[in-house]
């Protein structure tokens, strides 16, 4: 038996944090159902937030990835001219490559194809025009490309039927062309009717088609285009006139192997034109990574709203939840005043009890949301990027939620007079 | 169930009331507790006895520190609890005052060892001096077998017996007691007006507020109490048992 000896004189009422906090935990242990209900918008909130910086990561680190793989293996070679850039009307300035410029290319270490390429400058109004139909359908629109085998290959053309220019179209100056998608479609050239050899008439003079493609994985040439052998166009045309319409100067196109480009680019000037390797500007395509993740960054903002959307709402849940829980313990507050509890013991014990949720709900939505990064990675076999700096933070998110939930209710709880808790004795 | 047989040393009055008074603001204006001159000496058993609504539940708030008078003063152990700031009064209701509740008042999802070391979660007592504290005050009441129940398997009895041992762990000047028998079959009445009886002779103060004419004839003493007014003697409170 406890005896009644007089204790010293006590002070004021305290409680440890670790109380508080072990008080919380029980108070959240003992109505383990309606905790998770009650969680629930938070784990929603916090999951999308988490799975949305993930996804989004991870997607633009994929696409990024997929345009470095092609940026890492194009080097593209511009030849500047000579000084005085323009030539005079009539007169074709010489090509800065070499004749040989492919095969010179091709014996720098780390080049898988290069070659020559240019627009081929055409008189003014000149048509193109398909032999097969019967009406004989012309366009003006397609851009003549003279390209060297080498080029063609570099470009990595997509085709639809037959087959990239050969070294002995080139070398013989044969009269056969590649035309784009777009291009035959506009002539009425079938490409599943290669074999019939159509052509394609450029102001009279017959090119027979020898492949049809859709699309190019470099220098950026289109499917309205046309490419003739760089010999055949040299003969035919001469050589290119820049300054003239929208005429440029010759462009050897590279295509090199994964992390080669930089020894390519280093090398290729000297190696193609030893005399005057300045002449030649080595570059590299200008990044299309800044589009895409602006693009990425405007969707992420969206499901961003959403998850903010799900966090008011697992807020709001809270709020509501401990409200009730506020009401249904007057009897316990009235019982912990009587047993020296003050305002601030019993506000402390319902704002620990909602943060405690919030930070629940919080852990659980994150490790959700990082599951759900990881599956849709591996899913797509795809590398999965979270960063720390966001992700190991999302729980916090959770726990700011129920501090802020808990505020009102929690102020409520310090309200209530012992007396009014108590007084159904 | 053993008592100690210790008599507490010589000390100032648990309870002196001088010119203590509860007025409701109403309105109307409701004076509850009219200016009430009241002194309980340490190791007393005093009985408050009277009808609904004549003023007991006032007394028993103002006594135990959970409301606030609107004349005079109140000393508990000489110390003038009406000069006190809020903080000051809870930390003495935890310490110095144990409350027995007619509805016992257990947490249901509190084992009863758990319910009676709720009681000093806000005096600063350790972890490790809760817990034996609390197994101690449990045995002292006959509980010792019964730490680890729930208060869903408890009896009425044995409920209002851990609500005792939550009102004793931290060794108060001061039992305050609301219709302790209240919620309990003759019996267990018996048992816990026992209990009360033993804890007054281990020197405890012990004051029951109640109606029953048998619970308060174990009483010392007896004050009365009608329309606010206080008076010794419990004749009157036959009339209305």
């Amino acid at each position: 038996m406890p005896d009644p000896r007089l204790a010293p004189a006590p002070g004021k009422s305290r409680m440890s944090a670790r109380d508080a906090s072990a008080e919380a935990i029980a108070g959240i242990t003992q109505r383990p159902g309606r905790a998770v209900l009650t969680m629930l918008g938070t784990v929603l909130g916090v999951g999308a937030f988490v799975a949305v910086l993930g996804l989004t990561a991870t997607s633009a680190g994929q696409i990024s990835q997929q345009f470095s793989v092609l940026e890492q293996t194009t080097v593209t070679v511009q030849d500047n001219g000579p000084a005085d850039d323009v030539a005079p009307p009539g007169v074709n300035p010489a090509i800065g490559f070499p004749a040989d410029a492919d095969a010179i290319a091709d014996h720098v270490g780390g080049v898988t194809a290069a070659g020559v390429e240019w627009p081929v400058s055409l008189p003014t109004g000149a048509t193109f025009t398909g032999s097969l139909a019967l009406s004989a359908p012309s366009t003006q629109s397609t851009l003549l490309e003279a390209a060297s085998p080498g080029a063609v290959t570099a470009m990595g053309l997509t085709m639809v039927s037959g087959a990239p220019i050969t070294s002995y179209e080139n070398d013989t100056a044969q009269h056969v062309a590649l035309i784009g998608a777009t291009t035959a479609t506009e002539l009425g050239i079938s490409p599943a009717r290669l074999a019939d050899r159509p052509a394609v008439f450029v102001d009279g003079v017959a090119y027979t088609v020898v492949g049809v493609f859709s699309a190019t994985a470099r220098g950026g040439l289109s499917a309205d285009s046309m490419i003739i052998p760089e010999k055949t166009a040299l003969a035919d045309f001469g050589n290119p006139e820049p300054g003239v319409g929208n005429q440029t100067e010759a462009v050897m196109l590279i295509a090199t192997k994964v992390g080669a480009a930089k020894s390519v680019a280093a090398q290729i000037a000297a190696a193609e034109l030893p005399t005057d390797p300045s002449r030649l500007v080595v570059t590299s395509p200008p990044s299309p990574q800044n589009l895409q993740s602006q693009v990425t960054g405007d969707l992420a903002g969206l499901f961003l709203v959403l998850a903010a959307i799900s966090l008011l709402i697992g807020a709001v849940g809270i709020a509501n939840t401990t409200l009730v829980a506020v009401l249904e313990r007057t009897e316990e507050i009235g019982l912990r005043r009587a047993l020296g509890a003050r305002p601030r013991h019993i506000a402390a014990q319902f704002l620990s009890e909602s943060t405690a949720l919030g930070t629940l709900g919080g852990l659980l939505g994150t490790c959700i949301g990082v599951g759900v990064v990881v599956i849709f990675a591996a899913t797509r076999d795809w590398t999965a990027i979270l960063n720390p700096a966001y992700t190991l933070p999302s729980p916090l998110i959770g726990s700011i939620v129920g501090l802020l939930a808990g505020t009102y209710p929690a102020l409520r709880a310090a309200r209530t007079s012992p007396l009014a808790a108590l007084r159904h004795f | 169930m053993t008592v100690l047989a210790t008599r507490p040393p010589t000390r100032p009055p648990v309870i002196e009331l001088r010119g203590l008074a509860r007025t409701y603001p109403g309105p109307p204006p409701v004076a509850a507790l009219r200016p009430t001159d009241l002194v309980i000496a340490a190791g007393e058993y005093v009985a408050v006895t009277g009808p609904s609504g004549s003023g007991k539940s006032t007394l028993l708030h103002l006594l135990g520190l959970l409301d606030w008078p609107t004349a005079g003063c109140y000393l508990l152990d000489g110390a003038d609890t009406s000069r006190m700031r809020d903080a000051e009064r809870c930390a003495l209701r935890g310490s110095r005052i144990g409350f027995v509740f007619q509805s016992f008042h257990l947490l249901p999802y509190r084992t009863a060892v758990e319910n009676v070391q709720l009681a000093q979660l806000y005096n600063q007592t350790s972890r490790s001096g809760r817990a034996r504290a609390a197994i101690e005050a449990l045995r002292s009441v006959g509980l010792g077998h019964r730490l680890d129940a729930l208060p869903t398997r408890l009896s009425g009895g044995e409920s209002q017996r851990v609500a005792i041992a939550r009102a004793l762990v931290n060794r108060p000047s001061l039992l305050l007691c609301d219709e302790p028998t209240g919620n309990l079959d003759s019996a267990n009445a018996a048992t816990i007006m026992s209990l009360l009886g033993e804890l007054n002779q281990a020197g405890f103060t012990v004051v029951v507020i109640t109606h029953d004419r048998g619970v308060a004839a174990r009483a010392g003493r007896t004050v009365s109490i009608m329309d606010g007014r206080l008076s010794e003697g419990g004749q009157r409170a036959v009339d209305y048992a």
